[in-house]
Order: structure tokens, then sequence, then C-alpha cells
């Protein structure tokens, strides 16, 4: 695979074996024969049989790892969060992955299931809870065809049900599909869709961590997340420590797309620099143009002009920041110099104003109205004064929304007007 | 006691408890700040964002844990990054909020402009216009120009009926959820939601028949705009052209306070005219609900059947004639006959009516007779509620006992107050022959067959119930009437009291006996000395003077039709020419209790008072003036003006001492606050400044009795078992019938079988067919209903069907 070879050939922190996409090396892995036979749920079993609950956690904190859903939230930290005093405990796995230019849940769940599984089940016995659910975006039909079909699988080879491993532990997952929400990848309106209600975001406080799932305490983790927590309990904190950065270590799946050669997913120790994922992964811009801006973190991104500091940026929580954006899902959409902001614009809103899901004023309204006059400009009908107005309408839902999807709504517009304020010269 | 919080507000200290929503501690300062979603009555939810504040909250030094200090010695405050919701944010100690200043004024601005980018501006025919949270606060805070294009605006539906009494303005709503919070949990009816999202999001019905709910018109009140109308009030009036006429719902025995608002109008040829009915908040009564049928349920009031003149009747016809000839004819009659005056009066007369009636009756060597189809008002007298009592402060280690009644149907308002108190952890124990949606949240709810009750509450008290009930801290015990007939039910109260005397539940606040009345003042006319007759044809048989006032008996029971047509003379007050009224010799128009002042004494011993809402339709008197002029006439002093009556009635009157009119009209402040200024905060109900009423004394010292157990009808093979209950839009003794906006839901003479014994008499639901009970046939609807126990047919009260104990009953 040509990928690979890249990914091999990259300069800084080579990695040398795929932690998460490990069946780009090896075939067939999404069979659980082959999956046992490459090591496959020896994390597991070693959590249950030697190690107790709280020293599994301990090991995630001591490793680092931060969420991959897109806030990178330390994994570790969040789990201790769950009261002890209140049972019982939910997991949930965050398959919704509906940011547009994400798509690395997917072929984790598809090529590599039962690592995600493992990695689920791990973190299930660290908040020693009894059932599991995955949430899949409505699309996601088959994948949860095939996850439900390795979930019987394992509940034949005797890997999930009851007194597990000879232990007193007992485990089930049971997949969930959703309607197809954006929204519903948010932690608490995704809770509100499992529990079978309209998917709308929640109050916070509380937090899911102590009042979830039918308000139980519930740990909510993204798929990648998940997907790394057997290799670090199988090779240790220290081992995972080795990739990425002292602040952001690890290693991370960058979904590449937008104007580029080579889009897809890649995995790469954080920290990796853009030009590296763009250039050397990549394969660089179509035709050879120049790059005009990137959204690192899809749609909800703040856009960062294209400049050599920042290609040379590296790809971690820390360093994007400085750049004004963030990695969120590290979902890297590139636009070169055909693209237009008020296109752009066009598009971003009308995914908005589509995902909105109504609950709060500013986001509800906000969204329709910004999309109306990004329409309006993207059509050539625009007047003189809607950049301006547009920039006032986002200045306007900002930091007023009930959850972040109002406040991702306007990142885009803002740092499109203010980055590139030619594009929108009438 | 909760630990009290100290804050500052704008420049305002205040001090509240702990866990008070910023929003609330506000309105305690006398600072309104605006809302829409958030509702006093309700979980914040933090939807709309209008209430967003400036928050500071004191810096603490880690380290020490202490409050970092300012050179000046005070706490150095910091604020958020973000504006925050006032509705969500609990207060905390030391906190500042701002919401006075430039930025909050502007977010306010840019909350309000987004939501009127969607809204269709139709103040000048909106039903809210002048009484609207969003036009007041745009007029405070909003935008004085449009950004928005108004030809991008979307259009939608204006006239979505959700139900055949809630109308929905689709452009109008602003997707605050209070509706649909309402009804899922205060009204524990979850009949609308939301559908669809973003901007699409609109309000719909979930059931079938729509808006299926008796709390619906709530809604409309609570609705911070005019999205939700009534079919009652729509497109009916502007809120500032109508007067506010403070009131007492009488359509049950609860008592809800409300306002009439009235407003003079063409279509009354001139006249004033009751527009609609609104809730008048009283914590203790109804807060700020009313159900359907007390909101809808009033046009009888001014209906255009009503008796506009007194009549005798000659040569056999009722002719229309003066007070004066009406009056000499039935004092003529007294005059001359073996004298007696029987009066047989219901419970929709007022305290003082009923007062001046029995004073006549007294001075005339006559008898009082309570028309009612229920007894137990004696024992309520002695051992009902304390003054003091709150069904909203039953709470954790209180419990309460309803007995033989269906109180979703039978008193709404009352099983909306029983359900949060449930909620609060009270423990409701239920005991009735069938399921009624108190069930659904009773901690012990059983069963027994009809005709059993005596045996089902001995159970009930030997049981775990019984250890619940008297360990109770407080204890409340609702009795009612479902298949039970007047000696039935008073059996049943004597048991209920036995228990509360011998659990030491009586003489103190939110202890005691309610009895579930089906009239507003059953338990006004129990207090002054009114009695059900052991045998009401006997009475009537031997009356020689029969003057019955609001009351249909003959209406009710083709034999008291029959007794009443053999009347020596007969006399009646009423609103309408009922059958009673047709019988009679002399007819005499009363005046509906809209149209005069008075009082009523409510299943919970609360005396309310009413205010006239309208002026008195020509040629109508009330029962107690009645009283007097033909007191007057036979030389006798009663009084006609009704607050001295009252006065009169207080001073002989135990239970009563002390009170007068104005002692019924003070009030004292509400939580939560509500005013007419800040409509949005809790909606359109009026605020209570004519009232609270006030709880009778008990007096005497009640003492255990053995209740006497009426028998049961002898079985007669074949037949079923006709069992009287009491629905909500039933005829309501002749009143509602005039009510065209419910017409939908009352119900007509039906039967309610259980599937099983309909399949067996081939009966499909909605069949017309005849019943044989009480020697005669009577043509009845059908209703199956898989509640209804078998060997069960249940006839609801007052649709004309004799139905009033168990019978035996053919199809
Ligand atoms: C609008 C919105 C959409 C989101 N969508 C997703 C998603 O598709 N998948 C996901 O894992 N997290 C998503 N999140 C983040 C989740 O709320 C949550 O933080 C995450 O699942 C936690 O898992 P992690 O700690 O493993 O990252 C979204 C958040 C917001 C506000
Ligand atoms: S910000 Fe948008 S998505 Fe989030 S609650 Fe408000 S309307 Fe819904
Ligand atoms: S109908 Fe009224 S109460 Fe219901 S959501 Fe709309 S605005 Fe709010
Ligand atoms: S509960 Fe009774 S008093 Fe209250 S509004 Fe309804 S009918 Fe009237
Ligand atoms: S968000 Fe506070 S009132 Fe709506």
């Amino acid at each position: 695979m040509s990928d690979m070879a890249m990914l091999n050939s990259g300069a800084e922190n080579p990695v040398d074996e795929m932690v998460l996409l490990r069946h780009r090396n090896i075939p067939d892995i999404d069979q659980l024969s082959v999956y046992l036979s490459n090591g496959g749920f020896a994390a597991f079993e070693k959590a249950v049989r030697e190690w107790a609950p709280a020293k599994v956690t301990e090991e995630v904190k001591a490793s680092g790892l931060r969420g991959r859903g897109g806030a990178g939230f330390p994994t570790g930290m969040k789990w201790s969060f769950l009261p002890d005093k209140i049972w019982p405990h939910y997991v949930v796995a965050n398959a919704d992955e509906s940011e547009p230019g994400t798509f690395k849940d997917r072929e984790i769940m598809e090529k590599n299931p039962y690592q995600f599984l493992e990695g689920l089940m791990i973190a299930a016995y660290a908040v020693q809870a009894g059932t599991a659910y995955i949430y899949l975006r409505g699309e996601f039909w088959p994948v949860a065809q095939k996850l439900d079909a390795c979930i019987a699988e394992l509940e034949r080879a005797g890997l999930l049900g009851s007194n597990l491993l000879g232990s007193s532990y007992s485990l089930r997952l049971y997949t969930h599909l959703g309607a197809g929400a954006y929204v519903c990848g948010e932690e608490s309106a995704l809770l509100e869709s499992l529990e079978g209600k309209m998917g709308q975001p929640r109050l916070r406080p509380p937090f899911p961590a102590v009042a979830g799932l039918y308000n139980k305490p519930t740990l909510i983790n993204n798929v990648e997340t998940l997907t790394n927590l057997p290799p670090i309990i199988k090779n240790g904190a220290a081992w995972y420590r080795g990739f990425g950065t002292e602040k952001s270590p690890g290693v991370k799946i960058f979904s590449l797309s937008g104007r580029v050669k080579r889009p897809g997913n890649y995995e790469l120790p954080l920290g990796a620099t853009f030009r590296h994922l763009i250039y050397d992964l990549g394969g660089g811009i179509p035709g050879g143009r120049p790059i005009k801006a990137i959204m690192p973190a899809g749609a909800s991104s703040s856009l960062i002009k294209a400049s050599d500091v920042a290609l040379d940026t590296a790809m971690d929580y820390e360093a994007v920041a400085t750049l004004g954006s963030t990695l969120g899902s590290a979902s890297v959409i590139v636009l070169d110099d055909t693209v237009n902001m008020k296109w752009l614009l066009q598009k971003t809103l009308a995914f908005f104003r589509h995902e909105s899901c109504g609950k709060c004023t500013p986001c509800r309204e906000g969204t329709y109205w910004m999309s109306l006059i990004a329409d309006r400009m993207a059509s050539g009908k625009g007047r003189s004064d809607d950049a301006a107005l547009l920039g006032s309408v986002a200045g306007q839902i900002k930091g007023k929304c009930l959850c972040p999807l109002g406040e991702f709504s306007l990142t885009a517009v803002q740092t499109a007007l203010s980055l590139f304020p030619e594009d929108f010269a009438a | 006691m909760p630990k009290l919080v100290n804050l500052t507000i704008n420049h305002t200290r205040v001090t509240v408890p702990e866990g008070t929503l910023i929003v609330d501690a506000a309105k305690e300062a006398g600072i309104n700040i605006p809302v829409f979603c958030y509702h006093p009555k309700m979980e914040p939810v933090g939807m709309c964002r209008m209430c967003l504040v400036d928050v500071a909250r004191p810096v603490i030094d880690r380290a020490t844990g202490q409050p970092v200090l300012e050179a000046d010695g005070a706490p150095k405050l910091s604020f958020g990054p973000k504006l925050e919701t006032a509705c969500t944010t609990p207060v905390s100690e030391g906190m500042l909020v701002v919401e006075d200043s430039p930025k909050v004024t502007a977010a306010r601005k840019d909350i309000l402009e987004f939501l009127l980018t969607s809204h269709p501006l139709d103040c000048p025919i909106c039903d809210k216009g002048g009484e609207c949270p969003l036009q007041n606060l745009t007029l405070g805070y909003g935008p004085t120009e449009s950004r928005f294009d108004f030809a991008d605006k979307l259009h939608h539906a204006k006239r979505v009926p959700l139900g055949e009494l809630i109308f929905l303005d689709r452009e109008r709503c602003i997707q605050c959820g209070r509706c649909v919070r309402f009804q899922e949990k205060i009204a524990g009816d979850p009949v609308i939601g939301f559908y669809q999202r973003g901007r699409k999001l609109e309000i719909q019905t979930q059931t079938q028949p729509g808006f299926d709910s008796i709390f619906s018109g709530n809604t409309s009140d609570i609705c911070p705009v005019g999205a939700l109308t009534t079919a009652d009030f729509r497109f009916g009036a502007r809120p500032w052209e109508m007067e506010a006429h403070p009131s007492i719902c009488a359509q049950c025995a609860v008592g809800c306070n409300i306002v009439f608002n009235t407003k003079r109008e063409a279509r009354s040829e001139g006249g004033m005219a009751i527009k609609r009915v609104m809730p008048r908040q009283n914590e203790a009564v109804n807060e700020i609900w009313l159900c359907d049928k007390g909101r809808f349920g009033y046009h009888y009031l001014q209906s255009g059947e009503r008796l506009t003149r007194p009549m005798i009747r000659q040569n056999g016809e009722l002719v229309p004639v003066s007070w004066e000839t009406a009056t000499d004819t039935i004092v003529e009659r007294l005059k001359t006959g073996r004298s007696g005056l029987t009066v047989l009066a219901g419970g929709r007369l007022a305290n003082e009516d009923l007062f001046n009636l029995k004073r006549l009756a007294d001075a005339e060597h006559g008898k009082t007779l309570f028309y009612t189809h229920m007894g137990g008002g004696d024992l309520t007298g002695q051992v009902g509620l304390a003054p003091g009592s709150n069904l909203a402060t039953l709470g954790k280690g209180d419990a309460v006992l309803v007995v033989a009644s269906d109180l979703h149907e039978e008193a709404p308002i009352w099983w909306l107050r029983l359900k949060q108190a449930a909620a609060r952890g009270a423990s409701l124990v239920v005991l009735n022959p069938r399921a009624t949606r108190l069930d659904d949240f009773a901690a012990i709810s059983q069963r027994y067959h009809y005709g059993r009750v005596m045996d089902a509450l001995a159970a009930l008290f030997a049981g775990e119930a019984g250890q619940v009930l008297s360990q109770a801290a407080n204890l409340v015990i609702f009795f009612g009437s479902e298949g039970l007939g007047v000696d039935g039910s008073q059996a049943v109260a004597q048991a209920c009291a036995n228990l509360l005397i011998r659990t030491g539940h009586t003489g103190r606040p939110n202890n005691g006996l309610v009895g579930v009345w089906s009239e507003p003042n059953a338990q006004g006319a129990w207090e002054l000395g009114y009695r059900p007759a052991k045998n009401l044809t006997a009475e009537l048989a031997e009356a020689h003077v029969t003057l019955v006032a609001g009351a249909d008996p003959a209406g009710d029971d083709p034999a008291l039709a029959e007794t009443l047509q053999q009347s020596e003379f007969l006399v009646v007050a009423d609103l309408f020419m009922t059958e009673t009224a047709k019988r009679a010799n002399v007819v005499l128009p009363a005046l509906p209790y809209s149209e005069r002042e008075g009082s009523f004494t409510s299943g919970e011993r609360r005396v309310q008072r009413f205010t006239a809402a309208l002026p008195p339709r020509e040629k109508a008197h009330t029962e107690a003036m009645i009283a007097a002029r033909v007191a007057a006439r036979l030389g006798l002093k009663i009084e006609e003006s009704l607050p001295v009556v009252f006065e009169k009635l207080a001073a002989e009157t135990p239970a009563f001492t002390g009170l007068s009119f104005d002692r019924l009209a003070e009030t004292h402040p509400q939580k939560p606050l509500l005013s007419r200024e800040d409509l949005y905060y809790s909606g359109t109900a009026y605020e209570n400044t004519a009232g609270l009423g006030c709880t009778l004394a008990l007096t005497g010292s009640p003492a255990e009795a053995e209740p006497v157990t009426p028998e049961l009808p002898a079985p007669v093979e074949n037949a079923l078992l006709a069992v009287p209950i009491t629905r909500l839009y039933d005829r309501s003794s002749t009143l509602v019938h005039s009510s065209s906006i419910l017409g939908q839901r009352m119900i007509g003479a039906e039967v309610w079988l259980n599937p099983q014994d309909a399949a067996e008499r081939g009966l499909s639901a909605g069949a017309e067919i005849e019943i044989h009970l009480k020697s005669a046939n009577w043509p009845v609807k059908v209703v199956i209903n898989a509640d209804v126990p078998a060997g069960a047919a249940l006839l609801p009260r007052s649709v004309g069907i004799p139905a009033f104990e168990l019978a035996a009953l053919e199809i």
C-alpha cells in the first residue's frame, strides 16, 4: 500500500507498525481468529484477570491518552469522575462520526472492529459497567450489522457475557442506530437519543459522568479513543508515550480531504506537521496549485491561513491552538486558491443550518440567517453590506448557545471574514 | 431550614435559600430578568437564552481556600468568560449578578432580533397582543429596525387545530417548549411535542383526538407569545379592552380562583359579556392552573336560555308576572297553608343564600334539606382540614388516602396537587374498584368489588397500607362516591373519620377528611346545617310548600318528578327552566354567581369570595334576596345585603366565627411572585389581589362511631350491577349544557361495560341500546372499557339516568 510506504518514510516519529489501523498491516484482522492470533484480547484478559479496575484507569491516565472525539479531554481522568456510590455505570462508544471531513471511526469499525470492541470492553471493565452501548449515526447501518455480528461472535467465544474469563465480571454490548443527526455526536444529545427521546443537548451540569444515561453515571468515549486502549494496556503507558509529544502523547488518525491528491486516513504520531501530512503523505495539491487555507477540524474549524509557519506547525492539541484554531477530531480539509470563501461559507453554513437542533434561539435562528446571507453572497446577489452583516450575526451568536454546535457554526465565518477579506469584496 | 446565600444583583443585596436560581433571586429583589422558556413552576431548560446575565464570583485562593481580597479589603470578583443564563444558574455566596449593563442589554437585543427574524409581527391581530412577553420585551430591549429581509421570512400554517380547544399559530411559536413541558411534567399528559429540528422545529399534537388533555387551556396562559390560542377566546377581544373580576370556579369542589374577563360588546347588544376565564393565583388552592371544564364551561352563565322573569301557574300554564305578584303568591300560600316550608337546596348556592333560606325555613317551622348524591359532610365538618392546610406542603413522611373517587375526572386540580405531593415524596394510597389515573403515582393501589368498600377499607387499614397511613406525619383522606349513594358514602366517610381520629390525624393543619363533592359549595351547605333527607320522596310528598333552589330533582329521577308533579305547592328558583321548574307553581329567575357577590366553601373548607363580574340581568334575584323578600312580607327581618348576611352567618355559625368579606379578601405575598408587569415570568395568570380565602375552624370534639353499612341490592339473575360514577364532562346538573366549546367532550347517556360482558351480550362500542333500570327503560350508548370490572355497568351521573346507588340493571 502506497500510503504505508509514505507513512513509514515519514521524517518525524515514524510509526513502524500501525497501532490503530492494524488492518493495513494484517489482512483479515476483522476475523476474530486472526485478531486473536495477533495478540487480540490479551489486553482485556490481562485487565480482567490481573488488574483491579482502578489500575486500568491509572494506566490510561499515565499514558496521557486524550479523547479523540474532538475536545481532547484526558481519558483516564474522565473515567475517574464516575462516582462509585451510584450504580449502575454505563459506557457508551460515540460512533456518531458526523463532522464533515471525519471518516476515521468508520474505517476502524469496518476494518479493525475487534480492537475497537476490545477497547470498549476494557473501558467498561475499568468503570465496572455491565452494559455498554455503541451509538452509531443512522447512515452507519451496515457498520452496525458488522458490529452486531462481531458481538455475537464474541459471545460465542465466551468473551462477552457473564462471568468473563472466570471472573465475577459480566458485560453485554449493544449497538444503537441514531437517525442521522450531527448534534447527536454531542454527548448529552446522544444520551437523549439513546434513551429514545428527541436528540437535543441537555443542560450541563450535571455531566454524564455523574448523571448520564437514564440519569446514571455514564462514560462516553469516541471510537478512536477506545481503540487506543488495547495496545496501551498490553504494552504499557510508557510505550504509548513513546509516540507523540509530551502533552499530546500517542498516535492519531488524521482524515485528510479537500484539495489534495491522496485523501484518506493517515495514522501518525501527534505532533507530525501539516506539511508532512498534506505534502509527504497526501501528495500535495492537484496541479501543484498553491494551498490557501486549512480546516484542521472539519466544518467546525477556525480556518488556518496557509503559510510556511502554519505548514510547519505540529499537529497536536497545543500547537494548533497557537494558530488560533483547534485540532478537534483531526479532519484536515485542504483548500487551494480555487476555493472562494463565499462558496466555502455557503457550504458550511448550509450544513449547520441543516444540523442545528433548534433547541436554543441563537443557533436555530442564527444559522438559518447566516446561511441565507451566505447563499445570497455565493449566488452573486449579495449586497455591499452582506459581509458585514454576516460577521455581525456570527458575533451575535457567539457565546450565547446552549451547546457547542452553535458556537462551531460561526468559527469558519469569523475566520474567513478576517483572514480573507478580499474574497468578500463586493 | 435551607442554608441562606447572600448575593448582589445590580446594586441590590439579596439573601435567598441555597439552590435558588438567579432569575428567582432577582425577582425577590424586585428585578425582572426577561425570560421566555423559563417558568417558575417548571425545571429550567436554558433554551431561549433570553435571560443571559453577567455573573461574577469571588476569586478563591487555591492554596488557602480563602477568598482573595482587593486592596480595600473587599473580596476580589471575577466575571466568567461568557454571559450565563439566569434561569439555569443557581446563586452562590458572594456572587455579583449584573443585568443592567450595556453588555447584557445588547445580548437581550441580540436574542430578540433572532426571535423576530422568524416572527410574523402580526401583533395587531394577535390575541396575545397587549399581554405578550415578546411584544413587551421587544419594546423594552428589541432592535428598532429589522436587518432581516421581510421577503425571506418563512411562512407557516397560522391555524393549526391541535385539538378542538387549542389552536397553534406556527409562525408565532418561538419554540420555548413551555407547552410541551407543562403537558409532560405538570399535567402528566405528554400529548404534544416537538417535531423536526432547527428552524423547522414545530409543535404538533401526538394524540388522537388531538391535544387529549383536560388541562390544555393552561398552555395558552404560559405560552409567551400568541402561538396557542383557545377556541373560546381566539379573536374574541383585545386584552386591554377587558375588565378583570375576581371569582371562583363553580364547576367542582376544588374552588379554583379565577378571573372573569369581561367586555362591552355589540354582540351582546351593547352589554357586558364574559370573554374568558383566567386563573388567579392561589398557591393553596389551584396555584396558577385551571382544568378545561373550569376554563371553558362558563357559557351557561350568559346563556340566552336563562330565566328572565318570575312566573306563576295559572290555568295549568306558567305565565310571567312581576316579582311582587310572585312573592305575594308564595307568601299567601305560606300564610294560609297548614304552614311548613321545605327548602331543598343544591350545593351550587352560595353560603349567603343557604343561610337566608335556612332562616326563612326555621321561621316558618320548616326544614332544610340538602340535595346531594353523596353523604359524609357532617364528618368533614368535624374532622375536615384545619386552618393552615395546604396540599402543596404535603411531602415526605405524609400520606394521602383516596377512596372511591376518580379524582382526575371529579376534581382535576386536586389530582394535579396529589400528583405533585407524591412527587415530593408523600405516600399516596388509592382504594378504588377500577383503575384511575391516580394509580400512576400511587405507592399502594388496591381494588375491591363494587359494594364491598367497607370490607376493603377494613382490610386496607389492617394491612401494610394501614401502617403507612397510621404512621404518616400528616394524613389527608379524600372520599368520593364511586358506586356509592348517600348512605354508602356516609359509611365510608365514617370509617375514614374513625381512622383519622384513632391515629391522631385530626384538628391539625394538613390532616383530615375531604369530600369529593360535585358542587362548589356542598361543604358550605353541610357546614350550615343542611342534611340530605333520609327518604327524599317521602319528604317531598309530605311537604306543603316546597322551595327547590339550585337543584333539579325531577330532571335527575323520574320518581322524584312524579312526586314533585303532585306537590301541594312548589316554588323553584333556578337559572333555567329545569324539569323541576316545569312542575312548579312559582318559578323564580335566580342570579348566576357571575352577576352577584357571595362566598363558597370548598371541599378543603376554604371559604372564598367571588365578586360580580357582570351587572345583574334584569329581574333576577339572588336566593338570599328571595328569602329576604318573602320574609319581609311575612313580617320577619332577614338581611338582603350579602356582606351583612355573611356577617350574620359568621356570628351564628361557630366554624365561621370571626370571618367577614373583608377577612376573605386578605392576601399575603405568594411564591412564585407574579405580577402583570412581567407576564413573561409566569404567563398570563392573574396575581391575587382580591383575597386568598380562609379555612373554617374546626369546632366540637369528634368521636368515633360505628359506620352504618347500607344493604346491597338483591342479586338478579343475568343482571349487571349498575354503578353510578362521576365524570368530568357530564352535564353538571344541567349547567354546562350550553357550552358549545366543550360540546365535543360532553358525555351523553352511556353505559360502560367490561369487554367480556359486552361480548357476551353481543354489544359493540357505540351501540345504541336500552337498559332496564328501576322498572324503566333508558336509551344509552355502549362504551367498552377494560378497566370496568366484570359484572359492573358504569353509569355516569348527571346525564338523566337515575343511578344514585348500586342497583340491578338489565340489558
Ligand atoms: C456538535 C458536536 C458533535 C460531536 N460529534 C462527535 C462525534 O461525532 N463523535 C465523537 O466521538 N464525539 C463527538 N463530539 C464530542 C462528544 O461530545 C464527546 O466529547 C466525545 O464523544 C467524548 O469522547 P472522547 O473523550 O473520547 O473524545 C461532538 C461534540 C459536539 C459538540
Ligand atoms: S447550539 Fe444549536 S445544536 Fe446546540 S442546543 Fe442550541 S440549537 Fe441545538
Ligand atoms: S407554542 Fe408557545 S409555549 Fe409552545 S413552544 Fe411555541 S411559543 Fe413556546
Ligand atoms: S378543578 Fe374544579 S374548581 Fe378547578 S377549574 Fe376545574 S372544575 Fe373548576
Ligand atoms: S434560557 Fe433562561 S429563560 Fe430561556
